[in-house]
């Protein structure tokens, strides 16, 4: 296993933690929690092959939050001397002191064994940051030079993104945390322009957590997939336009983990079930009063979530108010069982332990419940994806996301995709164009009628997902295995356009 | 140090040819609150320097957060070692020669929590009010105040202080099942009256008391400001020169080349930016952290003029750099960080424009906006927060939420009215884009693809 970069250990982490928590201490505070973290963000493009623009930047700061006489107060710092932060811990109590006259409902947080000078650190080979900006960029310089020789693709647009984020959370009931952990995200998109129209297509490969040698070989294969993208981006331009009604679809993990991830992901995070995202990412038609009877689905339907799973983009020891991860279960049997959690969320509604789920974007943002890794569970001895399009009479087989909207109570959603293939009589004929499909959550989920075994499964994730105010952006993983949904409206866009 | 001394340490550092140093020095101050009371709160501050070195047609961009003097050469010489390896950079010009801000030397003033000092308490008799009408309250505010340092080899010190607030206010049923939003941008909090907007949302609660269940389908619809900002501001998000010119966007025209020129609507739409616009004033020169489809490191001081992108219902012009302008034959109209769209002279107020209606929808604001297809521009997006049936110039209830497709380019051959604008909050894209004018529209077949259930 890697280690801790010791240039952040070398940061004065527990001088800085002691004294803004005993600073917090003294000016009355029942809980106080310090938080310093580096998150270091590369990000390289090549248009065509040739550089256009890189950038290797980094954020450092700290953040004392506090409970005051049972409200909140948050500040943030940068400046790395004790003084400094105790004088960010006086600000924060000085911001719940001035708060507290518009708070009538009393913080409270749900207790959280200590975790005393615990360390962690996530899976991956090869530092991406250890490698020349050179090598990088002149990797995927080659694979746009590959693609862009095919007669077949007139523009490339690549990029790498890679993060390394390092954090140090410490608190007034003694837990003290030091993780690091890594993710990149290699992207290719090839277009054609043909006749007046163009269209483009996009490496499946998903962001993850690991090193730099997700580039090279472990755990994607880029040449194979680039290979393939020319004659799959041809044969979508000259597909027929799709004829709109209801379809039965299989779908692959590559389109399936985003449309998890807004309808069962959001729609289950306590804070919005209990209204405290409702002005901005919305509430939930996944009510609190059903939890234990929602009909979520079919009863093929089991979702868990986790911040343990290998390379998962939400995964980590312990989530940004100590709590160490865990796995946990979301929906069994198609009913709903459980919410993801923070701890004042646990609390508030008798919950017992929070599972884990308080995450803060920088040192500057304070935490609030995200995502952990809501992911839907394979059939043991399920069939393949073959087997799964053989059931099909007429219908189509989604792959890879593109466009996704779902409204502020996750009832109504809209998807489309990279490719879509027409199933006639149970076996593939070919691409079609203009694909989006839209659903109410619980019809669709309701209407899975088979899921895929544990050689269909795959991780999908994001690095961007948003939430709150103070906008906040999460990474997070979504597993599941292909699965058949009957009868799903599917739409032209064509015709959505008016065109 | 300073901002100003640290720009000039990294310059005499720097063994580049040339250089650009860029800090931002930011700080907020945030209020959040649902079911009338508050949830979380924060005052932060950052400091971030950037420096852009330049070696032949290399680019080094090394962007560091809270950097202290000892720590300038590392990120110097991180800068300079990464532009001396780097490939050559497709837009690289020479840098432009220097200007110097009136107020360059000036301290740069941070906001704090005393921001909120009257509105504060304001918003807590907004709580209590609410309360006893069976309301609750939910929303957001904010204020940022980001100073932008850009010093160049080539003598640039300029200088821009940026305020940015925002209040977002939600009123709901106390059963949760209606519900009103009112967003409005503001540069100190000074001009928000919170009371007055309350009483907005009080009304519309009223107006959802009826309430109406309409199929999906196409309706005639006044978008109001809010809605056409967030469907203009994507639309200008997409105008970049160089993809329409490699075929790949809305603005491309079949064959090649781009659009600029072609009408797109037979109204004498004026859609433009303009720095120096009163309420939105923002950068008046280019700040370029590094190099992407509509920005340059390389135009990093150019000056930013008043900008029209259409101009009598005619495109006239796209996002451009320096590097895409010579590309496309096309004038030099770098993006501005405001959006403003204006119809005729003498437009009417939207409540003139529901008092001349014969039976449509109002809309509040829309959400969750995403591109469908990018040929087309085609985007989807549901209807949040108060959709409302008007009949005969009155609102006689409200009616379901709906997801659309609409694309914005056709909306604007579609659309049959241009009220008056005025300045307004983008609800979807708020985060990102704070300062728009525009006015409500009138559109006669808003394409509702669906009904959402969400209330």
């Amino acid at each position: 296993m890697r280690q801790i970069d010791s240039d952040f250990l070398a940061l004065p982490l527990r001088r800085l933690a002691d004294a803004a928590l005993q600073r917090a201490r003294d000016l009355g505070a029942e809980h106080a929690d310090f938080r310093l973290e580096r998150v270091r963000g590369e990000t390289l493009r090549l248009s065509d092959a040739a550089l256009e623009g890189s950038i290797d930047a980094d954020t450092l700061g700290y953040a004392v939050r506090v409970v005051k006489d049972g409200t909140w107060g948050f500040a943030g710092g940068i400046e790395l001397s004790p003084e400094a932060a105790v004088r960010v811990a006086e600000q924060a109590v000085e911001v719940a002191v001035v708060s507290a006259a518009i708070n009538r409902e009393p913080v409270e947080l749900a207790p959280e064994a200590v975790h005393s000078d615990v360390t962690w650190v996530s899976s991956y080979e090869v530092d991406p940051f250890e490698v020349p900006m050179r090598d990088k960029a002149a990797l995927l310089a080659g694979w746009s030079g590959d693609l862009l020789r095919d007669p077949g693709v007139d523009h490339v647009q690549a990029s790498l993104t890679q993060v390394k984020e390092q954090k140090f959370y410490a608190d007034t009931a003694g837990t003290s945390t030091t993780q690091q952990r890594v993710r990149v995200h290699p992207q290719l998109r090839a277009t054609r322009v043909l006749d007046g129209r163009f269209d483009s297509m996009r490496t499946l490969a998903p962001p993850v957590g690991r090193g730099y040698e997700y580039l090279t070989g472990t755990g994607w294969d880029f040449p194979e997939e680039l290979a393939r993208i020319p004659g799959l981006l041809e044969e979508k331009l000259r597909a027929p336009s799709v004829e709109a009604g209801p379809y039965d679809l299989v779908i692959d993990p590559s389109n399936l983990w985003l449309t998890i991830h807004e309808s069962v992901g959001h729609a289950t995070e306590l804070d919005r079930a209990l209204g405290y995202e409702a002005a901005y990412a919305g509430t939930s038609f996944a009510t609190f009063d059903q939890l234990g009877t929602l009909v979520y689905g079919s009863p093929l339907m089991n979702v868990t979530g986790d911040r343990t799973v290998e390379h998962g983009l939400s995964t980590i020891g312990y989530d940004d108010e100590g709590v160490a991860t865990r796995e946990f279960d979301i929906v069994s049997g198609g009913i709903l069982v459980g919410y993801q959690l923070d701890r004042r969320m646990a609390l508030l509604k008798g919950l017992g332990a929070s599972n884990g789920c308080a995450f803060a974007a920088s040192p500057g943002h304070t935490p609030i419940q995200r995502m952990a890794n809501v992911s839907l569970r394979p059939a043991p001895g399920g069939p393949s994806t073959e087997e799964l399009i053989s059931g099909v009479d007429r219908g189509i087989y989604v792959v890879g996301d593109k466009s996704w909207s779902i409204d502020m109570q996750r009832y109504n959603f809209q998807f489309t995709g990279e490719r879509f293939y027409r199933i006639e009589n149970g076996r593939l004929a070919g691409q079609l164009r203009d694909v989006a499909y839209q659903a109410t959550t619980t019809d669709f989920w309701r209407s899975m009628a088979a899921v895929g075994g544990p050689q269909t499964y795959a991780l999908g994730g994001a690095f961007n997902c948003g939430k709150g105010q103070p906008g906040q952006v999460a990474p997070v993983s979504h597993g599941c295995p292909s699965a058949l949904f009957r009868g799903v409206r599917v739409l032209n866009t064509v015709q959505e356009s008016g065109s | 140090m300073t901002p100003q001394e640290m720009i000039e340490r990294v310059l005499e550092l720097s063994t580049a040819d040339d250089n650009v140093v860029i800090v931002d020095e930011e700080s907020s101050a945030n209020l959040r609150f649902a079911g009338n009371t508050l949830t979380t709160n924060g005052v932060s501050r950052s400091s971030q320097l950037t420096v852009i070195s330049i070696v032949g047609r290399g680019v080094g961009v090394v962007s560091r957060a809270a950097v202290r003097p000892e720590g300038l050469d590392d990120v110097v010489a991180a800068a300079d070692h990464a532009a001396e390896d780097a490939r050559p950079s497709e837009d690289a010009r020479p840098l432009l020669e220097g200007a110097r801000s009136a107020d360059w030397d000036a301290h740069a003033e941070p906001t704090s929590i005393g921001v909120f000092g009257a509105f504060a308490p304001a918003l807590g008799e907004a709580f209590a009010t609410a309360e006893a009408g069976g309301r609750r309250l939910y929303g957001f505010a904010e204020h940022t105040v980001t100073t932008t340092f850009v010093g160049t080899s080539t003598g640039a010190r300029l200088r821009h202080t940026q305020p940015t607030g925002r209040l977002e206010l939600n009123a709901k049923s106390s059963d949760l099942r209606r519900s009103a939003w009112i967003g409005v941008s503001t540069r100190d909090f000074s001009d928000v009256d919170v009371a007055a907007l309350d009483a907005s949302l009080a009304q519309r609660l009223e107006w959802a008391k009826n309430r109406v269940e309409l199929p999906a389908g196409r309706y005639e619809t006044l978008l109001p400001p809010t809605a056409v900002a967030d469907l203009m501001t994507y639309m200008y998000w997409t105008a970049g020169a160089r993809d329409a010119l490699e075929g790949r966007t809305v603005f491309s025209r079949p064959g090649g080349g781009t659009r600029v020129g072609d009408v797109l609507s037979e109204s004498p739409i004026r859609l433009y930016s303009d720095p120096a616009a009163p309420g939105v004033e923002c950068s008046p020169f280019v700040v370029a952290h590094a190099s992407g489809r509509e920005n340059s490191v390389f135009d990093n001081g150019l000056p930013l003029a008043a900008t029209d992108w259409i101009s009598g219902g005619r495109l006239a012009n796209l996002l451009q750099t320096r590097h895409s302008a010579e590309l496309t034959g096309l004038p030099v109209t770098p993006t501005v960080g405001n959006l403003i769209m204006r119809g005729p002279e003498g437009g009417r107020s939207l409540e003139e424009m529901i008092a001349s209606t014969g039976r449509g929808l109002l809309l509040t604001c829309l959400w969750y906006i995403r591109e469908v297809d990018p040929q087309t521009l085609l985007l989807t997006g549901l209807t949040r927060d108060g959709v409302y049936l008007v009949e005969n110039g009155e609102v006689v209830g409200e009616v379901n939420n709906f997801r659309f497709n609409e694309s914005p380019v056709d909306l604007l051959h579609r659309l049959t009215e241009i009220g008056a604008s005025e300045q307004t909050l983008p609800r979807e894209w708020s985060d990102y884009f704070n300062r728009a004018i525009m006015p409500p529209i009138r559109v006669p077949d808003f394409n509702m693809s669906t009904v959402s259930q969400a209330s």
